[in-house]
Parts: structure tokens; C-alpha cells; sequence
């Protein structure tokens, strides 16, 4: 077995301890650092999300596998920076104004970064002030809000309102979703995309990102 | 008062799983398995669970239930507690320290916060199942009329009582007395808490013969499966 093969079959298993050494033997092999982020960690984890949205493994599975996939980037990162790799896109996050709950937009954060993306996390309580500012500071090409009231899901047509104010939608587009969020409703406020659940929120970030 | 343990709280293994979505049949992996055991080590340490119950008379819960005026036209409850023999309000707490853990985990061991955080939810909503079966060891007034009652727990954000009936609950039961905050979006802190209505009567009035327009966006029937297990009235 190829040592990328290795690298995502550990990632595959959630075993922190071997990933992050095997990307260390990789690199040290002479493999380049975007080689073993491509082909070794984020090959893993993409079987690990199709797996996942089949139901074949559960969530505990996806996250012990992202935690190993963090530990093999925490090896890769200056390399990729020193080298200039870009990752796929910046991705605002965060559960809406009035809302605590944030499990849900945790886990669309862990499968983000999973899949490449850089995601800058806003945590729970998030003003639609603050989503649009912080999007525009950081140059990021996707807000990702959640919510999980009904009462707290009109921040969200907030946020895509402010954005088009700002003459911002064209260039950060918005992805919604929680339990009580649908398609329909975020056809309703003009939000770009909807995500069931964090796997279908990858798919949608990366259609919306181009990537 | 009710008492609560977090022994009788602690969820069992399968539900856990379940709610973390294995699909029955499934053998879950012996890692997710030793994070499982972890969160519920955690739990244990960690819970500490607090109630307060309050008796209201019909009329009494009909200003709550009426709240800021924003329940569904048809709310189930409308034609439940009127017909019941007890109503207690009731609030339930995990307490902060579970919640704080959680958070903190999230920020470095995620999936051992994520299985906590569903250890923790489930034990909340077994608080809910706790308090039916207090209501229910309660003495029937009148002795058996309609056979043994049926307590269920129904809370405001479920079948058709907006969640803002949190407000009026809140400002009837108090709950702040054991560390229960409402925010301005009706959500309460510590985060793993629950509340609502204990109505207990005959099985019976339970049962919901109609199926209502809000039904179709329901994530959680619990309601329909209790309806269906209550005798036709
Ligand atoms: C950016 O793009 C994206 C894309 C996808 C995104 C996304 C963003 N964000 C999320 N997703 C998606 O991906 C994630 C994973 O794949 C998913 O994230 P979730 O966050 O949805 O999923 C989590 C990983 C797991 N899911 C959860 O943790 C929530 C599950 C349900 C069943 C639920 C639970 C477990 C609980 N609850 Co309650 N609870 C419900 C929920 C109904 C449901 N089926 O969702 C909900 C949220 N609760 C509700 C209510 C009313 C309440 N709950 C309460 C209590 C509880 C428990 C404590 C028992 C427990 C824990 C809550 C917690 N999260 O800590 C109360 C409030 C608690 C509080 N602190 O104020 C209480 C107010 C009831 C009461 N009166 O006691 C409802 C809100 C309804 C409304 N009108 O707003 C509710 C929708 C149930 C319902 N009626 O169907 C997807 O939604």
C-alpha cells in the first residue's frame, strides 16, 4: 500500500497518533506537502463523508477521522504556507443572533475544514452586523449561518439583506441550516443555498466557492 | 420537588448511539465506543440536575398557555388540559457545569464534546420521562376514574405553543430559582434544560385524532407516538 494510501486509510480509522506520523514519513519520502494534503488527508476524509452520508459509519466515526485529519494538517501547515498553497476558500460560520445552539454549526465547521476550506468560526449569538463586517474584512467567499428556533431564523433573511445593501451578494454567497430551516425557506429570504445536514453543507460550501 | 439523579438520568448506550444516527444493525466502531464511555464517565461527574414543579389550577395555565398570543390556531394542547385531572408546571436543569464542559471540549476534543453533548440531551429529555412518572405515582383524586392516569410532559415550542409561552411560564414557575436564565429568543440557560406543562389525567385525553398543518415540519414526533400508544378516548 502506498504510503498516501496508508495515510488515508489511519484517517479513515480515526487514528490520530498514525496520521500525523505517516505525514511526517511522507514528507520526509520526498512527497510534496499539497501532494499529502490531496491525495493522503483530504481523499480520507472524502470517503469518510460519503460513508457517512450513506450511513454506513456515524457521527462519532466522521469526527474521530477529522480529529486525526487535523492532526496530520497541524504537520502540513507551515509547509503549505511556506509554499503558498491556497486552501479552497475562506468560509464565515456561525449560529444567528439569539441562538445557542451551535453542535450542529460546529460540525458543518469540522467537515468545512475537513474539506479544505479555511473557516473562520464567529461562534453562537452572531449579530447579522457582524457576519456581513467580518466577511468583507477577511475576504471570504461564503457566510455559513445556522439556527435552531424558529424566532431566531429571521436573522438570517438579515444577513442576505444587509449583504445586498452593501452591494456585497454577488461576492459572498450564503448557505442556511438547522432543524427548524428548510429549502423553501431559504429560497424565501434569497439565501443561495441550503444544507440538510453538515455532509450536504460541504457539497453546497463547494458548489458556492467554486471549488 | 422531584428528585432527580443523574444515576436514573444517565442515558442508555443505544439511545446515545441513536441519536448520534447508527443505524440499527450496525456494529459501532471500538474507538466511537471508548468515546462513548468517556462521555458518560464525564456525566456522571459533571450533572447536576435541579427542578422546580408548581401545581396551577385550568384556568391558571389558560393565561400561560395563552401567552404573547402566538400558538397555532389549532394547538392539540388547547383541547388537552382542559380535560385533565392535574397540571404542574415544571422546569429542568442540567446545571452549567455540563454545559461549560461541552463547550470547552468543542474548542479541543470535538468528538468527545459532540458524544457528550448527546449524552447530555438525552438525559435531559429523560428528565421529562422522570417527571411523568412522578405526576402518575401522584393519588388519583376520586379514585381510578377512566382507569390509571397518564402523565405527559407538553412544552412550550412543541405542538403548536410558540415557544414565547416560555415567558409566560417563566414569569408563573420562576424557574431562576435554580439558576434557569430565558434569553430575548426564548431560549434557556444552562442550555440542557427543558420545561413545560405536566398534565396527567386519563390516557385518554392524550390521544390526538387530527393531524395538524404544523405536524408536516415536526422533526420529533414524539407526540404521535404517545397519541397512538393512549387508548381512543
Ligand atoms: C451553514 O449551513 C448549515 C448547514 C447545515 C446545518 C447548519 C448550518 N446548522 C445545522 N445544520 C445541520 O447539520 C447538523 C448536523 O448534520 C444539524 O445540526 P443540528 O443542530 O440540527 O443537529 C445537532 C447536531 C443535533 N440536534 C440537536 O441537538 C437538536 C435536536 C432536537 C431534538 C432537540 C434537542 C436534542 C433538545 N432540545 Co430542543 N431539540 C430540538 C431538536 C429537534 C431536531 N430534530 O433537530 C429543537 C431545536 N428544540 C426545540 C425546543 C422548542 C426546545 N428544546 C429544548 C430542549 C432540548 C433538550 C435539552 C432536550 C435537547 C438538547 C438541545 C441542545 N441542542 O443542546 C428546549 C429549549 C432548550 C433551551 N436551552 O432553551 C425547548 C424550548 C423545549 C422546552 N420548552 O423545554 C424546538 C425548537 C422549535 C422552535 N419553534 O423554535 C426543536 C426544533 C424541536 C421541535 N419542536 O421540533 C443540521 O441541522
Amino acid at each position: 500500500m502506498s504510503i498516501l494510501n496508508e495515510i488515508s486509510q489511519r484517517l479513515e480509522e480515526g487514528d490520530d497518533a498514525a496520521v500525523p506520523r505517516l505525514v511526517g514519513e511522507a514528507l520526509a519520502g520526498g512527497l510534496a506537502a499539497k501532494a499529502v494534503l490531496d491525495d493522503g488527508l483530504i481523499a480520507g476524509m472524502n470517503v469518510v463523508g460519503g460513508r457517512f452520508r450513506d450511513r454506513e459509519i456515524f457521527l462519532p466515526d466522521v469526527l474521530l477521522a477529522a480529529r486525526a485529519m487535523y492532526a496530520g494538517l497541524d504537520v502540513l501547515k507551515p509547509l503549505l504556507e511556506r509554499a503558498g498553497v491556497a486552501s479552497r476558500g475562506r468560509v464565515v460560520i456561525g449560529s444567528v443572533h439569539g441562538d445557542l445552539h451551535d453542535i450542529g454549526k460546529n460540525l458543518v465547521g469540522i467537515m468545512l475544514k475537513g474539506a479544505g476550506f479555511e473557516v473562520i468560526d464567529l461562534g453562537h449569538d452572531v449579530p447579522a452586523a457582524r457576519f456581513v463586517a467580518v466577511a468583507r474584512e477577511r475576504d471570504a467567499r461564503v457566510i455559513g449561518m445556522s439556527a435552531l428556533l424558529t424566532t431566531t431564523m429571521p436573522v438570517m433573511k438579515e444577513v442576505v439583506d444587509l449583504l445586498a445593501r452593501e452591494n456585497l451578494r454577488g461576492r459572498v454567497r450564503t448557505i442556511v441550516g438547522g432543524a427548524p430551516v428548510s429549502a423553501e425557506y431559504a429560497a424565501e429570504i434569497g439565501a443561495d443555498a441550503y444544507g440538510y445536514d453538515c455532509a450536504q453543507a460541504v457539497e453546497r460550501v463547494k458548489e458556492l466557492a467554486g471549488a | 420537588m422531584i428528585h432527580f439523579s443523574p444515576a436514573e438520568l444517565e442515558p442508555a448506550p443505544a439511545a446515545v448511539r441513536a441519536a448520534l444516527g447508527l443505524k440499527r444493525g450496525v456494529e459501532p466502531s471500538p474507538r466511537s465506543e471508548e468515546l462513548l464511555r468517556r462521555a458518560l464517565d464525564l456525566f456522571r461527574g459533571l450533572a447536576a440536575p435541579a427542578a422546580v414543579v408548581k401545581p396551577v389550577t385550568a384556568e391558571e395555565f389558560a393565561t400561560v398557555f395563552a401567552g404573547r398570543g402566538g400558538n397555532e390556531p389549532r394547538a392539540p394542547l388547547a383541547g388537552i388540559y382542559p380535560r385533565a385531572g392535574r397540571l404542574h408546571l415544571f422546569a429542568f436543569t442540567l446545571g452549567e457545569p455540563l454545559g461549560a464542559e461541552i463547550g470547552r471540549l468543542f474548542a479541543g476534543d470535538f468528538a468527545l464534546g459532540a458524544v457528550l453533548d448527546a449524552v447530555a440531551s438525552q438525559a435531559a429529555e429523560n428528565a421529562a420521562r422522570v417527571a411523568e412518572r412522578w405526576s402518575e405515582s401522584l393519588p388519583v383524586p376520586g379514585a381510578g376514574d377512566g382507569g390509571p392516569w397518564r402523565c405527559f410532559l407538553y412544552s412550550p415550542g412543541y405542538c403548536g405553543w410558540h415557544v414565547s409561552g416560555q415567558e409566560a411560564l417563566f414569569a408563573a414557575l420562576r424557574p431562576e430559582t435554580i439558576g434557569i436564565r430565558l434569553n430575548a429568543s426564548f431560549l434557556m440557560t444552562p442550555l440542557k434544560s427543558v420545561s413545560g406543562v405536566l398534565v396527567a389525567g386519563p390516557a385518554a385525553i392524550h390521544r390526538l385524532e387530527a393531524s395538524y398543518p404544523f405536524c408536516a415540519r415536526c422533526t420529533s414526533p414524539a407526540c404521535q407516538e404517545r397519541s397512538l400508544a393512549a387508548p381512543p378516548a
